[in-house]
C-alpha cells in the first residue's frame, strides 16, 4: 500500500508542475486584491453620498472583500482543474493503477490541493484586508478592533473551503468542463441573483458561498445586508458541511465507478 | 503470474467480456490478441483494477490489485500513452509516479535513458509524438522494476528502430523470468515476439496456446500451382484431376490454383499422368496473420462495407457530355489478396467484398471527379 506520505508527496510534485496551479492562484489574489482596494478608494471618496442605513452599518473589513465575489471564481477554477484534469488528460488511470486505495489518492490530491488554497486564501484576505484599510482612510478600521482578525482570517479560510467544495463537485462530475459549467454560473449569477429575489431569499442564503461569507461581515448585518438566522461561524459551519457533503460525493462516485 | 478466473464485465446490456479463464505464466512474453472492441483493454482494466468485473476475479501473484502491497513495485502498466496530463513535462510525470511507490528520482532519470527520451525530458508532454508518448508510458511501467508488466498496444505509432526495441525489450523482461502481458492486433508483430497466446473475440477466449501451436492448429499448408497458360485447357484437366484425387482447388485471381490436401509430389505425379505441364509448383504455410484471421472472422465487430458513394455521384449531365463511361467506371480487377489462408470453398469473406474497394480516390471525391473524365479522354483516344 502506497504510503499517505508517498501520495501527498506525489499530488504536490503533481500541482506545483502544472501551469495553471500557478495561474489560478495568482488571478484569484490578483483580482481580490485589485478589486477590494478599487472599491475601498472609491468608498472613501463618496462615503457621504451613501444611503444612511447603509452608512450606519458600514464595515470597512467587509468592504475590503469585496473582490472576493470576482476572486472565488478563479478559486473555482482552481479546485475544479486540480481534480478535472485528472479526468480529462486519463492521467487518472495512470494514477490509479498506482494508488488502488482510491480513498488515500482523492482525499492526499485535496489535502495537498486545499492546503494550497487555504495559504493563498490567507495572503489574499491579508493582504486586501491591510490595502483596503490603507484606502479607506478614517473610515478604516484596525486588525485589533473586535472580530476584525476573525473576518480576515476567515476571508482566508473562506478561499480555501470554495476550492475544496469545487474539488469535491469536480470529483462527482469527473469532468472538468461540466463542473465548470455548472459551478462558474451558481457562484457568479445564480447564488447572486436568488439572494436578491424576494421569495428565494431565504433558500439562497444557505447557498455555501452565502453562508460562508457571513464569516467575512464584522458588523452583523454589514452594509445593511438581510439579517441572516445564522452567525459567522454558523455560516461557516453551513459551508463547512456543504464541502464535506461534496468531498464525500466525490468519493462515493470515485470508489464506485470504473475508472 | 497473472490468473482470471470466469472474468466477465458488462457495460448495460453489452457484454464486453464473458467468462475469460486463462493463466499468464512468468518468463515468457504472453500475446494478447483480439480484433478492434473484443475486449483486451477492459480485461487490462480489469487486472489493473481500474474497473470492476460484473462477475469473477483477476489477481496477480494471487492478489486482487487494489489489495497489493505498493502496487507500483510489483506492477507496471502501460494502458494508454496518452493519459498523460500535457502541461507536465516528461521528467515530472514519472517524478510524480515515482514518489508514489518511494523510487529515489534517479531511478527516473535512469528510465529515461532507457527508453532514449534523455533530451526531451523537461518538455512538456503536450507536444509529444504518438511514439514519444508510448516510450514515455513505457518508461513509467519501467519505473517500479516490477515482475509482472502489462503493456497495452505498446508498439502503435513507433517507428521501425522503435519497434524493434519493443520487441527486445519484451524478450529480455520475459528471459529475467518476469511475467509480460501484450495486447496487440499486429499479428506480425506477435509472431515474432511471443511465446505464448491468448485469443479473444467478442469477449470469448477463442485460443490459448502456444505460438508455435497456434499456427499449425490454425492453418492449413496449401500449394500454389500454376499450369502453362500455352494450353487453356489444361487447366481444367488438372482441377478435375486434382479434385478427383481428394484434393481441394480454388482458382487464384492471376490464374493460379491453390491445391489442399494433397502433397506436392502427388501433384506433380498427377498433372504428369494428366499431361499438363506445370511452371509453377510451390508449398505456402500459412504466417500467424492468416491463422489470427480465420480465427477471429467470426468475431470481427467492425468490418468495413463497399463504399457506394451513392450521394457523391455527380448529377446526370454534370461534366463532360459524350463520354456516358464515367459516371459508373467499372471497378478494376483487384488480385486477391495474398495473405488470407485457403479457406473452405465459398467462404471467403474478403474476396467479395474488397473488390468496391478499389476505386476510392486520395481526398476529397468532389475534385476528383471532374478530373476524371479528362484522363478518361486521353485513355479513350488512340481507340
Amino acid at each position: 500500500m502506497a504510503s499517505v506520505s508517498a501520495v501527498l508527496n506525489s499530488e504536490w510534485t503533481k500541482i506545483r508542475t502544472v501551469a495553471s496551479t500557478t495561474w489560478t492562484l495568482i488571478s484569484a489574489f490578483v483580482v481580490t486584491v485589485a478589486m477590494g482596494a478599487a472599491l475601498s478608494a472609491l468608498l472613501n471618496a463618496q462615503f457621504d453620498d451613501l444611503p444612511a442605513a447603509e452608512q450606519a452599518t458600514f464595515d470597512p473589513t467587509f468592504v475590503s472583500f469585496s473582490g472576493m465575489v470576482l476572486g472565488q471564481l478563479a478559486m473555482v477554477v482552481f479546485g475544479v482543474l486540480v481534480v478535472g484534469t485528472e479526468y480529462s488528460s486519463g492521467m487518472i488511470r495512470t494514477s490509479l493503477a498506482a494508488v488502488p486505495q482510491r480513498g488515500s489518492f482523492l482525499f492526499s490530491k485535496i489535502a495537498v490541493a486545499g492546503a494550497l488554497a487555504l495559504v493563498v486564501g490567507l495572503a489574499t484576505s491579508f493582504v486586501t484586508f491591510f490595502l483596503s484599510q490603507a484606502l479607506l482612510g478614517e473610515h478604516g478600521t484596525d486588525i485589533g478592533a473586535e472580530n476584525v482578525l476573525r473576518a480576515v482570517f476567515g476571508g482566508g479560510v473562506y478561499m480555501g473551503l470554495i476550492a475544496v467544495f469545487s474539488m469535491g463537485v469536480a470529483a462527482m462530475l469527473r469532468s472538468s468542463m461540466l463542473s465548470l459549467g455548472i459551478l462558474m454560473p451558481f457562484f457568479f449569477l445564480v447564488s447572486q441573483i436568488l439572494s436578491a429575489v424576494p421569495g428565494a431569499k431565504s433558500v439562497a442564503r444557505y447557498f455555501p458561498d452565502r453562508a460562508g461569507s457571513k464569516i467575512m461581515q464584522v458588523l452583523p448585518d454589514a452594509m445593511n445586508s438581510d439579517p441572516a438566522p445564522y452567525g459567522p461561524w454558523g455560516g461557516l459551519g453551513i459551508m463547512v458541511l456543504w464541502v464535506v457533503a461534496a468531498l464525500i460525493g466525490g468519493y462515493l462516485v470515485l470508489r464506485k465507478r470504473d475508472a | 503470474m497473472i490468473e482470471a478466473v470466469g472474468l466477465t464485465k458488462r457495460y448495460g446490456a453489452k457484454t464486453a467480456v464473458h467468462n475469460l479463464s486463462f493463466q499468464v505464466r512468468p518468463g515468457a512474453v504472453t500475446g494478447f490478441l483480439g480484433p478492434n472492441g473484443s475486449g483486451k483493454s477492459t480485461t487490462m482494466r480489469m487486472m489493473l483494477g481500474l474497473d470492476r468485473p460484473t462477475s469473477g476475479h483477476v489477481t496477480i501473484g494471487g492478489h486482487a490489485f487494489r489489495s497489493l502491497p505498493n502496487a507500483p513495485r510489483q506492477v507496471g502498466a502501460l494502458l494508454d500513452a496518452k493519459a498523460v496530463h500535457g502541461g507536465r513535462s516528461a521528467r515530472n510525470h514519472l517524478l510524480c509516479l515515482a514518489q508514489l511507490a518511494g523510487i529515489p528520482a534517479a531511478r527516473v532519470d535512469e528510465v529515461l535513458g532507457v527508453v532514449g527520451l534523455q533530451d526531451v525530458a523537461k518538455r512538456r508532454s503536450k507536444g509529444f509524438s504518438l511514439g514519444m508518448g508510448q516510450r514515455l508510458g513505457i518508461a513509467a511501467a519501467l519505473l517500479g522494476d516490477p515482475q509482472v508488466l502489462l503493456f497495452d498496444e505498446p508498439v502503435n505509432g513507433l517507428d521501425p528502430e522503435g519497434i524493434l526495441w519493443v520487441r527486445n525489450l519484451m524478450k529480455r523482461l520475459a528471459s529475467e523470468g518476469r511475467t509480460v502481458f501484450v495486447s496487440s492486433h499486429l499479428m506480425s508483430e506477435m509472431a515474432v515476439t511471443a511465446d505464448h497466446l491468448i485469443v479473444i473475440g467478442r469477449g470469448q477466449l477463442l485460443s490459448d496456446m502456444s505460438v508455435k501451436d497456434f499456427i499449425s492448429a490454425n492453418s492449413a499448408d496449401f500449394a500454389r500451382v500454376r499450369v502453362s497458360t500455352d494450353r487453356p485447357e489444361g487447366r481444367e484437366k488438372l482441377t478435375a484431376s486434382l479434385t478427383e484425387a481428394g484434393g481441394r482447388v480454388m482458382p487464384e485471381a492471376d490464374g493460379a490454383l491453390r491445391v489442399t490436401g494433397l502433397g506436392l509430389p502427388r501433384i506433380s505425379d498427377l498433372a504428369h499422368a494428366a499431361e499438363v505441364r506445370l511452371w509453377e509448383l510451390s508449398p505456402h504455410q500459412a504466417s500467424l496473420e492468416e491463422a489470427y484471421m480465420r480465427m477471429t472472422q467470426a468475431a470481427v465487430d467492425y468490418r468495413s462495407t463497399a463504399d457506394a458513394k451513392a450521394g457523391l455521384q455527380p448529377p446526370p449531365g454534370y461534366g463532360a457530355p459524350g463520354l456516358p463511361g464515367h459516371v459508373a467506371p467499372p471497378p478494376p480487377e483487384v488480385p486477391q489478396q495474398g495473405w488470407y489462408a485457403p479457406p473452405p470453398p465459398g467462404q471467403n469473406p474478403y474476396a467479395a467484398p474488397a473488390a468496391p474497394h478499389g476505386p476510392v480516390p486520395a481526398a476529397g471525391t468532389a475534385p476528383a471527379a471532374p478530373a476524371d473524365p479528362t484522363t478518361r479522354e486521353t485513355s479513350e483516344d488512340p481507340r
